[in-house]
C-alpha cells in the first residue's frame, strides 16, 4: 500500500473517528456528533498546523495500539484526558507532537484521570465523508463504527511533514476538575420551583455512568413542579434533562436532536469537555451563569486554543512520569477520588 | 396559544422559539412558517434549525451572534400567510403481514379489536409529518385514529427492523433503523426513507401528508429490493 496510512493493531471500546461534527441535518434526525472534549481535540490538530476541526481519532478508556505501516514517516500529535502514550514501548508523555518512522508503534493507555484522548495526524484522517463530515455517529449506526484491530486509517499525502517533535504544555489540557460547571438555565427551568433550582446549584453530584450520548449524575432528587412529560422539542449539546427519576442526565456529543424530558439548563460549551473527562465516581457541582457569560467564556477558550503552537516545547528527551503506572482498568468501572494534578 | 412565540435560551449556542406545548397542526404550521421565514432572512451566524411539533430550535455560532442580538433580529421577522409553502402528499407502501407485524396481535388483543381491524384503521388514516428526530430518518406522525391509542410499553422491546411502523401514546412513527423501542410494531414499509447519498437525505418534509398503501409479503420483498437499488418506492400524489 503506497498511500500513507496507520494500521490499528488493537482498540478498546470507545475509539472513533471524529471531526468538528456534521451540521445541517438535525432536522432529519442526524446529530452532529464530533469530539467529546473539543478543546483537546482542536489542540491535537493545531499542534500539527492542521485546521482545528480536521478529522482525528477520539480514544476512550479502552486505549489503542497503532503502527505506521507506510513507507514514509507520519507526523502525529496526541493530548487530552491525562492518558499515557507510548512510542515503541517508551513512555512519550500525555501530550506531544511526534514523528513516527515506518514501522513505529504507538499506544495509548488511560492514566490517572480523564476519559478521552485524541490523536491527530498531519493533514487529517482521510476516512469517507458522509453528509459533509467524517464524524462517527455510532448510535445512529452511521458513518462507520468503533475502531478495532485490523482497521486501516488513510492519511493525507503530506502526512510526513509535521515539524519538530515537541511536548504540548497547554494549560487548558490540565483543567481544574473541581471547579463548578457553568450552566445557563432553560428552556424548561419553569418546570422547577426556586427550591429545586437552589438545590441543583448548591448540591454536589456524582457521575455514575456515561457514554458519548449522555452522562448520568446522582445526587439529591430535583423535583419537577409540573410533571416531566413535555411534547418533544429540540435538544442542544450539554442539555441537562431531569427525567422521571429526578436525576440529571446531561446530553453529550451523540445525543438525539430531539427529546422529551424537561431541560433545566445547559452546560456551557466552555465546560463541556471538562465534564466529558470526569470519570464515574467523580463529583461535580454547578454554577448558574447568563448566556452572555457562557458565550464570553467559550470565545475566550477558543481564542486560547488557537494559540496552541506557542505552547509546543521542543522535545529533547522523554521525561519519565514517576508514579503513574499504566492502567488496564476501565475508568467506567473504577470508583475513586483521583486528582489530575 | 400565545400570539407571539417565547424565545428560550438553550445554552449560549442555541435558542428555542416556542409556539405552544401541544401536538396540534396549527402550532406545527406556525413552526414551519417561522422556519421558512428565517431561512429567507438569512441571518448571519445561524448554523441550522430544527422544527419540532411545537417549537423551532435555532443552533447558532456564538462568535457571530449573541443570544440577545439574535432574539432582537427574530422579533423583526415578517411571517406572511403561506410562508411555509404547500405540503406534499405521499403514498407509502406498507406490509401488515408476518414477519413484519410482530406486535399486531398483541395490540389487537390489548385494544379488543381484530388484527385485520387494527391494520385497516392504521392504513385508513391520513397522517401528517410533524418532525424527524431520535435517530436518522425517524418520522414522527400525527393523525393516528383514536381507536389505536395505546400507551408505551413499561419496558422496551428488542430492536424493530428497518422501516417498522410503530404506534404508542396516540402517535405513529416510521423507524428507519433497527432500535430497541417501547412502541408497538404493526408492520413495515419497504421504503428506505433516509439515504445519506440523497440530497436532502429524506424526501418527506415536515407538514407533508402520508397515506399507507397495504402490500403483501411478496410485494414487500420486491419493493425492498428495488429500494436497495435506489428506487424511491414511495409515490408523491397530486
Amino acid at each position: 500500500m503506497e498511500a500513507p496510512h496507520l494500521s490499528v493493531l488493537s482498540a478498546g471500546p470507545g475509539a472513533t473517528v471524529q471531526d468538528g461534527g456534521r451540521f445541517g441535518f438535525r432536522r432529519y434526525g442526524v446529530t452532529p456528533a464530533g469530539p467529546m472534549d473539543w478543546a483537546a481535540f482542536r489542540t491535537a490538530n493545531l499542534a500539527l498546523g492542521n485546521a482545528p476541526d480536521a478529522a482525528a481519532l477520539e480514544i476512550g478508556p479502552g486505549g489503542i495500539e497503532l503502527v505506521n505501516a507506510s513507507p514514509g514517516p507520519i507526523g502525529v500529535a496526541f493530548c487530552g484526558g491525562g492518558f499515557s502514550w507510548f512510542r515503541d514501548g517508551q513512555l512519550a508523555g500525555a501530550a506531544a507532537r511526534l514523528v513516527l518512522t515506518p514501522g513505529a508503534h504507538l499506544a495509548a493507555r488511560p492514566g490517572v484521570a480523564g476519559i478521552f484522548t485524541y490523536l491527530a495526524v498531519v493533514g487529517g484522517l482521510r476516512t469517507p465523508v458522509e453528509l459533509g463530515s467524517r464524524a462517527t455517529y455510532t448510535r445512529g449506526g452511521l458513518y462507520g463504527g468503533m475502531l478495532q484491530g485490523g482497521d486501516f486509517l488513510p492519511l493525507a499525502e503530506d502526512a510526513g511533514t509535521p515539524g519538530d517533535e515537541a511536548m504540548i504544555v497547554a494549560p487548558w489540557l490540565r483543567p481544574d476538575l473541581d471547579a463548578p460547571l457553568r450552566v445557563v438555565v432553560g428552556p424548561q427551568d419553569d418546570y422547577f420551583d426556586a427550591a429545586a433550582l437552589d438545590l441543583f446549584f448548591s448540591a454536589p453530584f456524582k457521575v455514575t455512568a456515561g457514554d458519548r450520548m449522555a452522562y448520568r449524575l446522582d445526587g439529591p432528587a430535583i423535583a419537577h413542579s409540573r410533571g416531566y412529560n413535555i411534547v418533544s422539542d429540540g435538544v442542544a449539546l450539554g442539555a441537562i434533562q431531569i427525567a422521571g427519576d429526578k436525576k440529571p442526565l446531561v446530553l453529550m456529543a451523540d445525543h438525539p436532536p430531539t427529546g422529551g424530558y424537561p431541560k433545566l439548563g445547559h452546560i456551557a460549551r466552555a465546560d463541556i469537555g471538562r465534564l466529558a473527562q470526569l470519570r464515574p465516581g467523580r463529583t461535580c457541582h454547578f454554577a448558574q451563569v447568563s448566556a452572555e457569560t457562557a458565550r464570553v467564556a467559550l470565545l475566550a477558550l477558543e481564542d486560547a486554543v488557537v494559540t496552541t503552537q506557542s505552547f509546543c516545547r521542543p522535545l529533547r528527551r522523554v521525561v519519565a512520569l514517576a508514579g503513574l503506572p499504566p492502567s488496564d482498568r476501565s475508568p467506567w468501572s473504577a470508583v475513586g477520588n483521583h486528582r489530575l494534578r | 396559544m400565545p400570539a407571539t412565540p417565547r424565545f428560550l435560551p438553550a445554552g449560549e449556542s442555541a435558542l428555542v422559539v416556542e409556539f405552544g406545548a401541544a401536538i396540534d397542526p396549527a402550532l406545527n404550521d406556525k413552526v414551519r412558517a417561522f422556519d421558512h421565514a428565517l431561512a429567507a432572512a438569512a441571518i448571519p451566524g445561524i448554523v441550522e434549525t430544527l422544527p419540532t411539533y411545537r417549537s423551532l430550535m435555532i443552533h447558532f455560532d456564538p462568535r457571530q451572534v449573541a443570544t440577545d442580538a439574535l432574539i432582537a433580529e427574530l422579533r423583526k421577522l415578517q411571517i406572511g400567510p403561506g410562508a411555509a409553502g404547500v405540503p406534499k402528499h405521499w403514498s407509502i407502501p406498507v406490509c401488515y403481514e408476518p414477519p413484519h407485524a410482530e406486535d399486531l396481535a398483541e395490540v389487537a388483543a390489548a385494544l379488543g379489536l381484530t388484527a385485520e381491524r387494527v391494520a385497516a384503521l392504521h392504513a385508513g388514516a391520513e397522517y401528517r409529518v410533524y418532525m424527524f428526530g431520535f435517530a436518522p430518518g425517524y418520522v414522527f406522525l400525527g393523525g393516528l385514529p383514536a381507536e389505536l391509542n395505546i400507551s408505551r410499553r413499561p419496558k422496551p422491546r428488542p430492536p424493530v427492523p428497518q422501516g417498522a411502523l410503530l404506534i404508542a401514546g396516540g402517535q405513529a412513527l416510521i423507524a428507519n433503523r433497527p432500535m430497541p423501542t417501547g412502541w408497538y410494531n404493526l408492520g413495515a414499509t419497504p421504503a428506505l426513507l433516509f439515504d445519506p447519498k440523497r440530497s436532502p437525505p429524506v424526501a418527506l418534509d415536515i407538514g407533508d401528508r402520508i397515506r399507507f398503501t397495504p402490500v403483501d409479503g411478496a410485494a414487500f420483498a420486491r419493493l425492498r429490493r428495488e429500494a436497495a437499488e435506489g428506487a424511491p418506492v414511495i409515490e408523491q400524489k397530486a
